[in-house]
């Protein structure tokens, strides 16, 4: 198989940037210290420690004892919802809002939390993927716990209303949690200016290695731990601190909020050239809107093509990217959030996510319009369902 | 999920593409709402598939089980092609991804109902040779 050499998956990982590599390794060789001991060693890193943490907090407008270091963004997400509603349960609220949309981490915890006697409004995402405020407002009751929206959708990457969700929740006296590992470093993010009280965060979608997250929580709230332990992050989030990757979270967030507008600017310029080449193909539909949506993400539907074939036909080219279909999670579904935005599960099965970082090259760019539309072209003549469609008889869209 | 070399290489050069003008039968199995139809095209003479063609909608195992089935047929008695299992096909792909199984039945019941079109078309009832078709789709699809 070809070796990937276009890499346009950057909303499922990233690699790991030159300089958050160079901070790291002093803390992978020599600096192996436990953070929690009192000698050299261990001051050292609790300093590197302490030093990250406040990078963090310069990122989201927060205080540094706000910043708790997780080992990813689900455990972030689950730290946040079962931790709020027991804590909310006690007073007796047991009503939690979120989207139909959310990542799996917040929705498969809200399902668990259901399981357990909470219940959950999940507001519609509409066509364009989202959510409505007054549909916040209106769905907010005296016992609503906790409201938890995404801030970008990580498939469509459409961009959620956040700082005005955030007002009404302020407004409201309600707890509100924000699901934002595909917005930070692409959107500006002030938690205080935005009314979050609560925001998950994962190292590894922006150039930090994998297994490192952050919660960020509101010093209001006092969210008992979700791991036991010892009395690390001032006894939040027992576990000996992963000081290499926090190191290196650090030094991505703060390189990737510096640069926002910088790559924006870059990002949508490609955006709008995939958009408009994209679109000269035949039946082939934009998912999510088209301006409210992080500058490095596309979401198509081809009608007719099934989206793993896709990828792989993609992949013999060098070309790594997404699909929203089933086929590639190994379920049978297609994507939760495609048919959020109302699409029928046939033209759900036949999307393809691109997602840009800073290190996309117009080339790439270019390369990849000059390949998909005869893969689209060659699926096509091959698809049974292709055949029914442009005879008319099968499913119709909206 | 990993695909065995032997899928990518029919996925990346299926076997047999394409259509038959004139073709003895068409059998087309699947529905778009599950992500996978596969429709198979004979030719046969004398109670031999000469001839064999695919269109597949869906995933790379879809793709990669419709073309080696095609291969595992072409050339066979009628009653021989019958015998394909999904599994034959399966081990003939060197395994397939637990999630992708249900692609093996989809081209076996391909076959059988491209057969059943060609007895039917005969005037035979097709039912004492490729037994009941099944609907494969009863796990995958729930709305």
């Amino acid at each position: 198989m070809a070796e990937t050499k276009i890499y346009l998956d950057n909303a499922a990982t990233t690699k790991i940037s030159d300089s958050v590599l160079d901070a790291m390794l002093p803390w992978l060789k020599d600096g192996y210290g436990n953070p929690s001991s009192i000698y050299t060693l261990g001051r050292q890193a609790a300093i590197a420690l302490n030093t990250a943490r406040s990078q963090v907090a310069k990122a989201l407008g927060c205080e540094d004892s706000e910043v708790y270091f997780t080992s990813c963004g689900s455990e972030s997400d689950n730290w946040a919802l079962v931790s709020t509603a027991k804590m909310m349960a006690a007073k007796g609220k047991k009503h939690i809002i979120s989207s139909a949309f959310e990542h799996h981490a917040i929705l498969h915890t809200l399902q668990a939390l259901e399981k357990e006697g909470f219940e959950v409004t999940y507001l519609p995402v509409y066509e364009n993927g989202i959510v409505k405020v007054d549909d916040v407002e209106k769905a907010i009751r005296p016992d609503t716990a906790l409201v938890t929206i995404m801030y970008a959708n990580n498939e469509i990457g459409t961009i959620q209303p956040i700082p005005e969700i955030g007002e009404v929740c302020r407004a409201k006296g309600v707890i509100f949690h924000t699901d934002a590992v595909q917005a930070v470093g692409n959107v500006h993010i002030n938690v205080k200016e935005q009314n979050i009280d609560m925001l998950s965060l994962s190292g590894h979608k922006i150039h930090a290695q994998k297994g490192v997250g952050v919660l960020y929580v509101n010093k209001k709230y006092r969210l008992a731990p979700f791991i036991n332990g010892g009395a690390q992050e001032r006894g939040r989030r027992a576990g000996t601190e992963n000081i290499p990757a926090i190191v290196g979270l650090g030094v991505a967030i703060t390189e990737a909020v510096a640069k926002i507008d910088e790559k924006n600017a870059k990002l949508r310029a490609f955006q709008d050239k995939i958009i408009n080449e994209v679109m000269k193909i035949d039946r082939v539909h934009l998912n999510g809107d088209r301006t409210k949506r992080l500058a490095g993400n596309l979401n198509f539907s081809f009608e007719g093509v099934e989206g793993e074939s896709l990828l792989l036909q993609l992949d013999l080219q060098g070309i790594a990217a997404s699909s929203g279909s089933a086929c590639t999670s190994g379920s049978l579904d297609p994507s939760h959030v495609l048919l959020a935005i109302g699409l029928p599960h046939e033209v759900a099965h036949g999307s393809l996510r691109i997602s840009m970082s800073e290190y996309t090259t117009e080339e790439e760019i270019d390369r990849l319009l000059e390949v998909l539309p005869a893969i689209v072209t060659k699926l096509r003549g091959m698809s049974p369902l292709w055949e029914h469609i442009l005879k008319g008889e099968t499913f119709k869209i909206k | 999920m990993i695909y065995s070399e032997k899928v990518m290489d029919h996925f990346a050069n299926p076997r047999n593409i394409g259509e038959i003008e004139n073709a003895d039968g068409v059998g087309e199995v699947g529905n778009a709402k599950c992500g996978d139809i596969m429709k198979m095209y004979l030719k046969i003479d004398g109670g031999v598939i000469t001839d064999v063609k695919f269109k597949t909608f869906g995933c790379g195992a879809a793709i990669a089980t419709s073309s080696i089935a095609t291969e595992m047929i072409k050339g066979k008695p009628l009653d021989e092609a019958l015998k394909l299992t999904n599994k034959a096909v399966i081990e003939a792909l060197d395994g397939l991804p637990p999630a992708k199984i249900h692609c093996s039945v989809l081209a076996e019941q391909a076959i059988k109902s491209a057969i059943a079109d060609y007895y039917t078309r005969q005037g035979v009832d097709p039912t004492p040779f490729v037994g009941k078709l099944e609907d494969h789709c009863d796990t995958c699809c729930e709305v």
